[in-house]
């Protein structure tokens, strides 16, 4: 096992099940710092529900989770936030109507201090930090490539761009884990190239990533360690060439009681 | 209000502002000053109520609750009914901070609640306010029930009354007049402190959570504490708003704060133009002046046309508010004057890469 301070995101045993189904059973995996962690699996494996359980929006059923040092079993999406996982979404979450800019600067809102009093005397503390949320919007606008949109509303951009962007506001928070869901679905071959670079500029930026994605050549390219689920139970980890070799992964992937060849 | 930016606009516009009461003196009459006092009051009530509705995206029907809490702490304290006659700047910031307080206790049980759900909550809410009111006579009498409390103090500041007239320099200044005053500049306040939380770290986090309460968690915005302080704002400046009310009319009852008030300042909003400040003065404007002008026309006008009253005013005066409504929601859904943000999302057109983005998802499901 790694030692403590390397592994930033360790799950024990987690267990989340809706009603009767079963969406997580008992799974372990730990994600060390630095590296690209990738989830993969079929439809309806439970990646999400994972996501979801480590980001706060579910409440696990049992096992618990330990991320930098601190143990969770209930915790608040907000409070997660603040502890470090900023999360991108599978169905694009931004806020619509806003351009670009707020969008990052609302992703700021963690890391500033502003409250009623400053908001309504802007005293010099106010605005500076006001202006240093603008300038750091700016910063990760062009970080991720997209800084000639600023002004542009987030529904207006393009497919990619949002994903971009979408990145760029979880990246605001000031994460020490990015946890993408599945950011390359619907993009094409460019864009996918474009943002596997963008996805070493952030590793290499000292960011851990966790990642969900169905293209496997994006994952097998990009990813340190990959773990695999098939009906909420983790039935592979490790690195891509192994995992794929995997005869339980085949079998999960193509169906068949495991001697399917792929 | 973008109206005006450079100094010199600015200053004719405060003139006008400092002239207005006595030219609708001149030209309209006494009561029609009085009428531009309540609208005054009402704005104030819009503007906080926008920061619930229009900001936050909390709808809330019971919001004249708040303005009762304002008014009744201001009648309760300062009249014959206790024998209490605590000064104005001791009992206004009381009421606000009583309504904020009120604000915080409906908006703490409501937290996890949306949309329709929320409305109906909000309005059981208002409702109940209001019985309390109604009923807080027996067994120990602290509202007077439905006859309410009359005799309040005037509003005042030591000496001073605005509830007198007062002759300077051979001009003579009466107290719809002065309330005038006294409520513009309260009126100008809330829409100070509107307009800078609207464009703060504050505001943007309200807007968050209209947009998408799911993301704006993930991103770290304690959902919770910001709607409570949507709560907490919109009902402070109910309860300003309800004290000078309670002063300025002598007069506070249970009947005031019914469900159609509450209706009646949701309208503003959402007729002015919801989360733009300058859009919910118009509102506030428009729905105070135009049910007065129906009121004083309608009679003349069938006279003139049929030879006879046939409609009484006041039932022609809430069709016309209707229909009114109606046209606003058919022609400008976003409001007369939308904020750019609201006129984005209710406008019809979506960009063609977000119908692409919609296939995309469709083709996965």
């Amino acid at each position: 096992m790694t030692p403590e301070s390397e592994c930033l995101l360790e799950l024990a045993s987690v267990g989340k099940h809706f009603g009767g189904v079963t969406a997580l059973a008992d799974v372990s995996l730990h994600i060390r710092r630095g590296e690209i962690y990738g989830l993969i699996g079929p439809n309806g494996a439970g990646k999400t529900t994972l996501f979801n359980v480590v980001t706060g929006l579910y409440q696990l059923d049992s096992g618990s989770f330990d991320f930098a040092g601190q143990r969770y079993t209930r915790c608040k999406p907000h409070l997660l936030a603040q502890a470090g996982i900023a999360r991108t979404f599978q169905h694009i979450r931004l806020l619509a109507n806003m351009s670009a800019l707020e969008n990052i600067m609302v992703g700021r809102h963690l890391r500033t201090r502003t409250g009623i009093w400053g908001a309504l005397t802007r005293h010099a503390a106010a605005r500076a930090e006001e202006r240093d949320t603008v300038r750091r919007a700016r910063e990760l606008l062009e970080y991720v490539g997209i800084e000639c949109a600023h002004q542009t509303l987030a529904k207006h951009l393009s497919y990619g761009e949002q994903r971009r962007l979408e990145i760029a506001r979880a990246l605001a928070t000031e994460p020490k884990l990015l946890a993408l869901d599945e950011p390359a679905a619907g993009m094409n071959a460019t864009e996918t190239v474009a943002l596997k670079a963008l996805l070493q500029k952030i590793r290499a930026g000292g960011i851990t990533v966790l990642l969900i994605e169905h293209d496997v050549k994006l994952i097998m390219g990009l990813c340190d360690r990959v773990a695999v689920l098939d009906y909420g139970k983790k039935i592979a980890e490790g690195v891509p060439e192994e995992v794929r070799r995997d005869p339980a992964v085949i079998a999960a992937y193509l169906g068949g009681s495991g001697g399917g060849e792929a | 209000m973008r109206l005006h930016r450079s100094s010199s606009g600015r200053f004719a516009f405060a003139a006008v502002l400092l002239v207005l009461p006595f030219v609708i003196d001149a030209l309209l009459g006494h009561g029609w000053v009085r009428i531009a006092d309540f609208a005054l009051l009402y704005i104030m009530l819009a503007l906080g109520l926008n920061i619930v509705v229009g900001y936050a995206g909390l709808l809330d029907l019971g919001y004249i609750a708040f303005f009762a809490v304002g008014a009744y702490t201001y009648a309760l304290l300062g009249s014959p009914q206790f024998g209490l006659h605590w000064p104005m700047w001791v009992v206004l910031p009381l009421g606000a901070l009583i309504a904020c307080g009120f604000g915080v206790l409906l908006g703490a049980p409501t937290l996890k609640l949306r949309g329709d759900y929320l409305a109906i909550v909000t309005l059981g809410f208002g409702e109940i306010i209001r019985i309390f009111l109604n009923n807080l006579n027996t067994p120990v009498n602290i509202t007077n029930g439905p006859q309410g409390i009359s005799a309040i103090d005037p509003l005042q500041i030591g000496s001073f009354s605005f509830g007198s007239s007062y002759e300077w320099l051979g001009f003579r200044v009466d107290d719809v007049h002065l309330h005038y005053y006294l409520f513009l500049a309260f009126t100008l306040l809330v829409i100070f402190v509107s307009r800078r939380l609207e464009d703060s770290r504050i505001g943007r986090a309200w807007v968050a959570i209209r947009e998408d309460e799911v993301a704006a968690s993930a991103m770290g915005i304690n959902t919770r504490n910001i709607k409570l302080l949507a709560f907490a704002m919109g009902a402070t400046f109910g309860g300003i708003s309800g004290g000078l009310f309670a002063g300025f009319q002598g007069f506070v009852s249970p009947e005031s704060f019914s469900l159609m008030e509450s209706v009646m300042v949701l309208c503003m909003v959402v007729l002015g133009g919801m989360g733009n400040v300058g859009g919910v003065v118009l509102g506030g404007i428009l729905l105070v002046v135009l049910p007065e002008l129906f009121r004083n026309a309608a009679g003349p006008v069938q006279q003139a046309l049929i030879g006879r009253v046939v409609l009484d005013p006041e039932s022609l005066r809430m069709l016309m508010f209707g229909m009114a409504l109606i046209l606003v929601m058919l022609w400008r859904p976003a409001g007369l004057w939308p904020s750019t943000q609201r006129r984005r999302e209710f406008a019809a057109e979506d960009s063609v890469l977000q119908q692409e983005q919609e296939t995309v998802y469709d083709a996965r499901k």
